[in-house]
């Protein structure tokens, strides 16, 4: 093999029957397998990516449907609409679904599904790895839901304190399911993130240097670094519970050496950087959307490049805010506090450098862009009632009250879900091929926006008038009627809200409009292809030339060949500058990872109620992982390939240098 | 382990006070004027209603922390709605236009800058003082969390002087209170929003804070951490009262129940002492001694039932005795089918626990 | 589209290598993600077990310092190890796939012996996880090293079952490489965990 190996630049003539049967044998090469068998060995992304997308909009209804009991428990005082038992299971899988279940999955989908084709790739790295993700992440959701429907969920709150949680105060296996779920959605995540760390470092198509990566692949790039980083710590303290519950181990037990706060310490740790795992894609998709309904590169992209990397960094020191309240010394809480402040500065330098782009472009009103001024509106108010709450003396007095319940919600559902759902509005047409319907999204947001800030503005409120939270019901004196009363009048908005997107989503996906390549006119390379895009994405790759791929591209633009059509090769190039180092072949559809994702299942909920659960899996497993990673058919062809090469090899010139770059 | 600390009481002149029935009535009717006080006043429990010197200074930080956000949310948004709808020019696009921007978004963020560090000051001064009292002689009281009722104990140099008062919690106005934190069983958090930020109590762990009020009247304080199922029913009062009732209230607190004084009453103690009650409740001066449930030797002349849920009057009281799982499902006391001549014979007794 | 020839500028890349070892390839960047992520896991389980460790008074609290003797050898068999390690990898890089095949069986055989002094190590910790935190946290951060060292020796089996029964093609040998990156990782892990488990009681 030859080390000197160069791309060379040369012109070629490309017929159009060239171009045709470059598309039969692309899609021939890149099939996405179909029967039942087929199904479960899909690893293209885009398939999975809509798959973990509608996965996790359906735990996104079930847990809003949990929201609106609460809200009609919460509608009057002393309320007997739901008993304690059956509340704390439903705030507890509420919270459990929207942060595990919805909010990283969904971000972590919209990554899978753009990123390889924002870069110009034809598929994420370590595509079974992929798929194997999608399915752990799955089963271990429907144990949660089954668990609720059994009255069996856990019932100790999403970040489930001990002692709380322990063996002592939390009898049978619902604690265990909520542990046991860290696993299961953990597991998925960090598998996507390693993905997504190759894929975008490494398979991005030639000329797509870092400085030219579209800003929604730099926030899922800081996304997955943050993901990689921080779950670690949940999963550790999630074992520890377990162990301290299954087999007495004294991790979280004073009596015994152990401390309750070690808990707090090791969750949050990950807790806080978990807002930002949820939150940072969202950002990107806000510079999507306004880059694309402005026809204007975003204002300031290296400020906002910093930025996302300054949240993702500063995001890892502040999580003793949760924890003010715990008695530690003043001295430690000072650096929090002051670190909790500092954030809020690049979230800020974002606000600005949008607020400039729209004012320098020219902002077409469709339903994508109004949810972005939803997601200023709300997500900056939410910002500053953070900022309010990183000091100390006002957070003794409103932690764990409404005010925050009213600050988180309008973090997450203003910063992370209304870019959400202008994203999926931004991007449905790519999907699917049909454009939403924008006079329906305009009512979408309407009633959403109207019903987010009538059901949780006057949380912040009752917060300030005293009212914890996680409380099934409340007395009638307190001064809390109305407002609980016009917030959960609000809850029936929101839902209004909700079932008007999934109407126009079902709607839209039958009969709406056909959509061309590139509807918005937008400039990154997703919209350079077909609505939906071919299996195989590209046709060719190409070669970027600027920041916006498609409008700096020239009527010359260069693009990559050589690369083989008749096997699942791949182009790989260097994180800096994206110059083609060499090739690789993905692997075929496999069967494989849903088996072995099976039996990780059966193992991850078996252990829950046996240690023998380890012993009996560990053959399965390695059944199914060495089934996985056994060498197929297609190998043993590859290795006749090489052997015939290597003896070509040695009859052929020396590769010419390459020519000077224009 | 629960250390114990001087409190700095002042002690009763003699030992021998009378256990007047009159006396118990007239703190009644100064705690029932005080309730109606609070209940009739909005804002009971709530952050902006201070009454102490720790509430206010965090209230006031409050104002200005929520001032400077509205300011800068209305700002942003003043800003963000007129960069959506100014008439478009064809200068926009020159270089010049984009300095211009640069030079603006640099002077927001230097603005952003200036605001936080504000901000941060403010929280710096509101919170000076925050973890201990100044002055000397504070009072000290022990709080002790429990799933779902608070233990107020008050210690003293002579144990014989230390008493419980669960769920009620007296203190002299104007005198600080610090307030030794722990739990029993899982973390709970002592919040009282009209005099305090909230603290944790953690078990394994003692937590310190402190109270002042500095006008009479009782205030509400709720439980700030989920602590089961019963989190929600976990509250509790503070009783602010000037100094001399207060060290009256203390001096009735120390005495052992009240002897009863009719043949009702004695029957109800009788009846105390061979059910069940007896397994979780102490009465000092009985025999009853266990600590598992909240001391009943002064329980009728608290403010409320069952930690703030329920007031103390009779026919809540016996709901309470009767089933307590239907006001407090989950709460360890088991509901309790008694004899009705023997229930009111009970409720007797329990009513004059005074 | 016209039915025209046009002829386009291309970057032509046929004659690209079809895999590259180290961080140009891919399973490197799947292995290091790998790395780091156990990595913070091993960094928590440190960082718990300091943090016990300013819970109490005595260290270890009411029990005996663990014996040295087998992690000690253990620690000799890991560092041992290395050697044929950097064997494999070389041959690896070098395409050698009789190399591969002595070295890594080599390096699968002091894998093997290091599971079964890590067995014994076990017997003469002088904890159980359930007596208190102490026990707790070096049963498991004992465990955390045990299971990256089975399986990365399960591993390492199974790609010397494969470079013995082929097929191989040029990328198995980045596969080869890259796994001793990982046989490094764990090794180097073990110093830490070695000095905190069996010294640490003994200087703290």
């Amino acid at each position: 093999m030859s080390e000197l190996a160069r791309p060379i630049e040369r012109r070629q003539t490309i017929t159009a029957a060239d171009q045709e049967r470059l598309r039969r044998q692309l899609s021939a090469t890149w099939y996405v397998p179909r029967g039942v068998i087929g199904w479960f060995s899909v690893a293209d992304h885009k398939t999975i990516g809509r798959r973990y997308i509608v996965t996790a909009f359906c735990f996104f209804i079930f847990a809003g449907v949990l929201a609106g009991l609460m809200r009609l428990q919460l509608a009057v005082p002393n309320n007997h609409f739901i008993g304690p038992d059956l509340y704390d299971q439903i705030f507890t899988v509420h919270g459990t679904t929207m942060m595990f279940l919805f909010a990283v999955p969904v971000m972590e989908a919209m990554g899978i599904y753009l990123v390889p084709l924002m870069i110009g790739t034809r598929n994420i790295a370590f595509p079974r790895l992929n798929a194997f993700s999608y399915y752990v992440y799955l089963f271990g959701g429907v144990m949660l839901v089954v668990t609720m429907l059994m009255n069996t969920a856990p019932d100790v709150g999403w970040f489930s304190y001990v002692p709380l949680a322990g063996p002592d105060y939390a009898p049978g296996k619902r604690a265990d399911f909520w542990a046991q779920l860290i696993t299961f959605t953990e597991v998925a995540a960090l598998a996507v993130s390693v993905e997504l760390v190759a894929t975008i470092f490494k398979s991005r198509a030639p000329g797509m240097s870092l400085n030219r990566m579209p800003l929604f692949v730099w926030s899922m790039l800081v996304t997955a670094l943050m993901v990689i980083f921080a779950m670690p710590s949940i999963v550790t303290c999630s074992t520890f519970l377990l162990l301290d519950r299954l087999v007495g181990t004294h991790f979280y037990n004073p009596a015994e050496g152990g401390d309750a706060l070690l808990w707090q310490h090791l969750f949050w740790f990950f807790g806080h950087p978990e807002v930002y795992i949820i939150f940072v894609p969202a950002l990107g998709i806000v510079s999507s959307i306004v880059s694309a309904f402005t026809w204007r590169p975003i204002f300031g992209y290296a400020a906002m490049v910093m930025a996302l990397v300054a949240t993702g960094f500063i995001g890892f020191g502040l999580w003793v805010h949760h924890m003010f309240a715990t008695g530690l010394p003043a001295l430690g809480l000072a650096y929090f506090t002051a670190a909790s402040i500092v954030i809020a500065i690049p979230s800020g330098i974002q606000i600005f450098c949008w607020i400039a782009s729209l004012w320098r472009g020219r902002p077409r009103f469709h339903t994508p862009l109004l949810f972005v001024v939803g997601f200023v509106a709300i997500f900056v108010l939410g910002g500053l009632s953070g900022v309010t709450l990183a000091s100390v003396p006002f957070d003794l007095q409103v932690h764990d009250s409404y005010y925050v319940v009213a600050h988180l919600h309008y973090v997450l559902l203003g910063g992370a879900v209304f870019p959400l759902i202008g994203g999926l509005y931004f991007w449905f047409p790519k999907i699917t091929g049909r454009l939403m319907d924008d006079g329906l999204g305009k009512w979408n947001f309407w009633l959403l926006f109207i019903g987010f800030n009538v059901t949780f503005f006057p949380m912040h409120v009752l917060g300030l008038e005293g009212m914890p939270r996680r409380i099934y019901t409340y007395p009638d004196n307190m001064g809390w009627n109305t407002l609980n009363l016009v917030s959960s009048l609000g809850a029936l908005l929101l839902v209004l809200g909700g079932a008007l997107f999934v109407y126009n989503v079902v709607r839209s996906y039958a009969w709406g409009l056909a959509a061309a390549d590139n509807p918005w006119g937008a400039e990154t390379l997703e919209w350079s292809v077909s609505s939906p895009p071919p299996v195989y994405n590209f046709l060719h790759v190409p070669v970027v030339e600027g920041r916006c791929a498609l409008w700096d591209r020239s009527a010359d633009a260069p693009i990559v060949t050589g690369i083989r059509s008749d096997i699942r090769e791949v182009l790989i190039t260097d994180v800096m500058d994206a110059e083609p180092v060499h090739k690789t072949e993905y692997p075929e559809p496999s069967i494989w990872p849903f088996l072995c994702a099976v039996v990780t299942s059966a193992f991850f909920i078996g252990s829950i109620f046996t240690p023998w659960a380890l012993p009996v899996a560990i053959l399965p497993l390695a059944i199914t992982l060495v089934g996985w990673f056994w060498p197929k058919k297609r190998d043993r062809e590859r290795e006749a390939e090489e052997r015939h090469e290597e003896a070509e090899r040695r009859s052929r010139p020396v590769p010419t240098m390459r020519e000077a770059r224009a | 382990m629960i250390r114990k600390s001087g409190c700095g009481l002042p002690r009763a002149q003699s030992r021998g006070l009378p256990r007047v029935q009159s006396r118990g009535i007239r703190d009644s009717l100064w705690l029932s004027v005080l309730a109606c006080l609070a209940a009739s006043c909005t804002g009971n429990q709530a952050t902006f209603n201070p009454h102490g010197p720790i509430a206010r200074s965090i209230a006031n930080h409050g104002w200005w922390l929520l001032l400077m956000c509205t300011l800068v949310y209305v700002a942003v948004m003043i800003a963000f709605f007129n960069a959506v709808w100014r008439r478009r020019r064809d200068t926009d696009d020159l270089p010049e236009t984009a300095r211009r921007l640069t030079r603006n978004v640099s002077i927001a963020v230097a603005l952003t800058v200036v605001i936080l560090i504000g901000i941060a000051a403010s929280s710096v001064v509101a919170g000076r003082g925050l973890y201990s009292p100044g002055g000397a002689g504070a009072l000290t009281v022990d709080v002790v969390g429990h799933q779902w009722w608070w233990d107020f104990q008050y210690h003293d140099v002579t144990p014989s002087d230390v008493f419980t008062s669960p769920n009620e919690l007296h203190i002299p106005v104007g005198v600080p209170v610090v307030i030794k934190a722990m739990s029993t069983d899982v973390i709970h958090s002592f919040w009282v929003p009209n005099l305090m930020g909230k603290r944790d109590l953690i078990p394994g762990i003692v937590t310190n804070t402190w109270i002042q009020a500095d006008q009479p009247g009782v205030y509400r304080g709720q439980c700030a951490e989920f602590c089961g199922h019963q989190h929600a029913h976990m509250a509790l009062n503070v009783v602010a009262e000037p100094m001399d009732r207060f060290q009256a209230w203390v001096q009735h607190q120390r005495e052992p129940a009240r002897e009863p004084s009719t043949d009702e009453e004695r029957k109800g103690r009788d009846v105390f002492m061979q059910s069940p009650c007896v397994t979780c409740h102490a009465i000092r001066g009985t025999d009853a001694g266990s600590h598992v449930g909240p001391e009943l030797t002064h329980v009728s002349s608290r403010l409320t039932l069952a930690a703030a849920t329920l007031p103390n009057a009779r026919g809540h009281l016996a709901g309470w005795i009767a089933n307590s799982q239907s006001i407090k499902p989950g709460n360890r006391m088991p509901p309790n089918a008694l004899d009705p001549a023997d229930f009111q014979a009970l409720l007797a007794y329990v009513r004059s626990l005074q | 589209m016209n039915g025209e020839a046009d002829a386009r500028r291309t970057l032509d890349v046929a004659a690209l290598p079809p895999m590259a070892f180290g961080n140009q390839g891919l399973i490197w960047w799947g292995t290091v993600g790998f790395m780091v992520i156990e990595g913070s896991m091993f960094v928590i389980g440190l960082v718990v077990y300091f943090y016990l460790r300013l819970q109490v008074r005595d260290w270890p609290p009411g029990l005996p310092n663990p014996g040295l003797r087998f992690g000690t050898w253990n620690l000799l068999v890991v560092l041992a190890s290395c050697v044929p390690n950097l064997f494999a990898k070389k041959a690896a890089e070098k395409f050698d796939l009789a190399g591969v095949r002595v070295w890594l069986g080599v390096l699968v055989l002091m894998g093997v012996v290091s599971v079964g002094l890590r067995a014994l190590e076990y017997t003469t910790l002088n904890c159980r996880w359930d007596d208190n935190a102490y026990g707790s946290i070096v049963w498991v951060l004992l465990s955390m090293h045990t299971i990256h060292v089975a399986t990365d020796v399960v591993d390492s089996g199974v790609l010397l079952a494969l470079a013995c029964t082929g097929p191989i093609t040029k990328s198995r040998f980045a596969d080869f490489s890259e796994n001793s990156l990982y046989w490094y990782f764990i090794v180097a892990w073990w110093i830490p965990i070695y000095v905190t488990i069996y010294f640490m009681p003994r200087w703290l």
